[in-house]
């Protein structure tokens, strides 16, 4: 695969520390008892949910779910808004109607915010790339799912009905082994999830989730089709959740080979190894990144926790739009 | 439809809705329609989208596969994008196959993100044809216990019309109950072009001082024939709820204040119905005013037999109406 341009993964490297050092001070807030509720662990995502993201025109529409901060990131929404919805406060994206990273939607960015029924959000997200189709719009709509997702029945009905539509629409699996606690071949008797497209017509392909380069040029790919007009594609992209399903799960249940292993194809890291190796950064640049990062992310519990909490009068505000 | 008087034609329940779609469909051309069937010269199981695909195109009249989950799915996500879809599902029974879609989705997204969801679900429901137990059902009571939601239940062809269209200029989801033995039984003047009807207000189908009946759908033309038929000795008064979610609660409590007496109908079955929210919140409003208890007329708590003889034991009519009225007004 022909690398991507120098600055786009430069870039990339930006974002996916920004979602490192946000999700690690997320494990430390919860540690310290400053949470609410609960947080979903983003450790091994970070390559699919910026690679992704990042490879969407701004038009585009997005449906991320729990596992996608950076792509809430790299589409715009601020670290002050996304950590003041983690701590449930009336400055978040929800005002305190949804917590962490559920409903976090804002169409003025083009994205469409998740629910707990996952992949609800699917039919949704196709449903805007459907509404482009209607209105002779060159624009593509993306979601994300995981690979518990990919065994419910809503899965299946909106493939079947993106092909019927050749709608302009991607759908990322993020395969990180696990639904909560269920591995793998619990969930499915197949290795292949992308072989579940071809069973509604749909073309697929699969990718290193942990190769930020290789998901962009995939996902790239699957776009630039679906804006040509040639359908929909299914990408998986193989990871490993890395830490609990959410703050309170130790994952005990995973073998610590299996983390082992993939500890060592950390996508952070990985992508750091190749800007170095390629010569376009060095080692200052990335403590210096880094330090940029903790600064923004400080800045953002700075903002939360003096923010506001709703107004409980506030309470049955919004139910209905005008 | 018949002849043109005054503004108005006289129409079928069901050549209301479809006038509806076709007004909408015209005036708006982010109005689409979609569900199992219903393009092509086919029309619909019912023929409510017969002629549509005619006029307006593939484009705007989709036939979907067989995945509520999914074509109700993308109809929020279509309604998000500034689209107004409208939905057929097949028979209001089978509305339970895109529940999550409904009730979880769509129906939260303005509480949580204040995105807009504007689509309108049109569900033929409601029995007495000998359909069986997937295709009587009145389901209602799900969506008026889900906040966010809108729930409309016409009993008229002037309503069937201008409901439909206050539903698809709402800028909320919007369940349209539509009464499937009404339609083409019922026949009435319609307003003609663009006259919607509020969402949220009641209508006084006939006033009486003795009695108040309150219901919707095609229980209002069996309390209608039960009042008539108790006329002149019991003066019933007869409110369509036409929305049950938000209720009217101004029109019936000032009704039952005035009468002193309350029989809530409908044909869903009894318990934990739409009928029980009513009179309790009755019980809780009106007590002083109360000459009896409140009564309840609606189904069993049965799954909806197939039967003729069975389904008439399940169902209310205007004779059980009768017999409820009687002992209000007797207690």
């Amino acid at each position: 695969m022909t690398p991507l341009p120098d600055d786009l993964n430069v870039d990339l490297h930006y974002w996916m520390r920004l979602t490192r050092t946000m999700d690690d001070q997320l494990v430390n807030l919860w540690k310290q008892g400053r949470g609410v509720g609960t947080t979903f662990n983003q450790r091994g995502h970070e390559a699919i949910s910026v690679g992704a993201g990042m490879s969407l025109a701004p038009d585009d529409v997005v449906a991320p779910m729990h596992r996608d901060l950076g792509c809430y990131l790299v589409r715009g929404m601020t670290p002050r808004r996304l950590m003041a919805n983690q701590l449930g406060r009336a400055t978040g994206v929800t005002r305190g109607r949804d917590g962490n990273l559920h409903g976090c939607g804002d169409l003025s960015l083009n994205l469409i915010g998740f629910i707990s029924h996952l992949p609800q959000t699917m039919p949704v997200a196709l449903g805007a790339a459907m509404s482009f189709s209607y209105r002779s719009e060159p624009r593509v709509a993306l979601t994300f799912v995981g690979d518990g997702s990919s065994c419910a029945g809503v899965f299946h009905e909106s493939l079947n009905l993106a092909a019927v539509q050749r709608a302009p629409f991607v759908v990322v699996i993020e395969n990180n082994q696990y639904a909560y606690s269920t591995p793998l071949h619990q969930q499915m008797a197949i290795d292949d999830l992308a072989v579940r497209a071809s069973g509604h017509g749909v073309e697929s392909r699969t990718v290193d989730g942990n190769d930020v380069e290789e998901v962009y040029r995939t996902v790239e790919a699957a776009v630039a089709k679906a804006r040509d007009g040639g359908g929909p594609t299914l990408i998986e992209a193989r990871t490993m959740r890395m830490l609990g399903h959410a703050i309170h799960d130790g994952a005990e249940y995973v073998p610590q080979a299996l983390l082992d292993e993939w500890k060592a194809r950390d996508p952070l890291v990985l992508h750091e190894e190749r800007l170095t190796s390629r010569g376009l950064v060095d080692h200052e640049y990335l403590a210096r990144v880094a330090e940029k990062c903790r600064e923004i992310v400080a800045d953002a519990v700075e903002f939360a926790e003096s923010s506001e909490w709703p107004d409980p009068g506030t309470v049955s505000d919004g139910v209905y739009a005008a | 439809m018949d002849s043109t008087t005054n503004g108005t034609r006289t129409m079928t329940y069901i050549e209301a809705i479809t006038d509806g779609l076709a007004t909408e469909m015209r005036r708006d051309p982010d109005v689409l329609v979609m569900g199992e069937d219903i393009g092509g010269d086919f029309g619909g199981a019912f023929k409510a989208t017969k002629g549509l695909e005619a006029e307006f195109g593939p484009r705007r009249v989709m036939n979907t596969p067989m995945t509520e989950l999914a074509f109700i799915g993308a109809a929020t996500g279509m309604g998000l994008m500034g689209l107004r879809p409208v939905i057929e599902v097949q028979f209001a029974d089978f509305i339970s196959t895109g529940f999550d879609s409904i009730v979880q989705y769509a129906a939260t997204t303005h509480y949580r993100w204040q995105a807009a969801v504007p689509w309108v679900i049109r569900a033929p429901a409601d029995g007495g044809i000998r359909s069986g137990p997937f295709h009587s059902q009145n389901p209602e009571a799900w969506f008026v216990h889900t906040p966010g939601l809108k729930v409309v239940a016409p009993a008229t062809p002037a309503d069937a019309k201008g409901l439909l269209l206050a539903a698809i200029r709402d800028n909320n989801p919007v369940i349209y109950f539509e009464s499937k033995p009404l339609y083409r039984s019922l026949r009435g003047e319609v307003p003609e072009g663009d006259r919607a009807a509020p969402i949220g207000r009641a209508r006084i189908a006939r006033e009486g001082h003795h009695v108040t009946v309150i219901t919707y759908g095609e229980m209002v033309r069996q309390a209608l024939l039960a009042a008539d038929g108790l006329a002149p000795e019991i003066a019933v008064e007869v409110i369509d709820l036409r929305t049950l979610k938000p209720l009217d609660r101004d029109t019936v409590t000032a009704s039952v204040r005035k009468t002193g007496r309350a029989v809530v109908v409908h044909a869903a079955n009894r318990l934990a119905g739409v009928g029980a929210e009513i009179a309790a919140d009755l019980g809780q409003t009106s007590f002083e005013y109360l000459d009896a208890p409140i009564h309840r007329v609606g189904g069993l708590d049965v799954p909806v037999p197939f039967s003729p003889p069975l389904e008439d034991a399940y169902r209310p009519g205007a004779g059980d109406i009768m017999a409820a009225i009687r002992e209000t007004v007797a207690y």
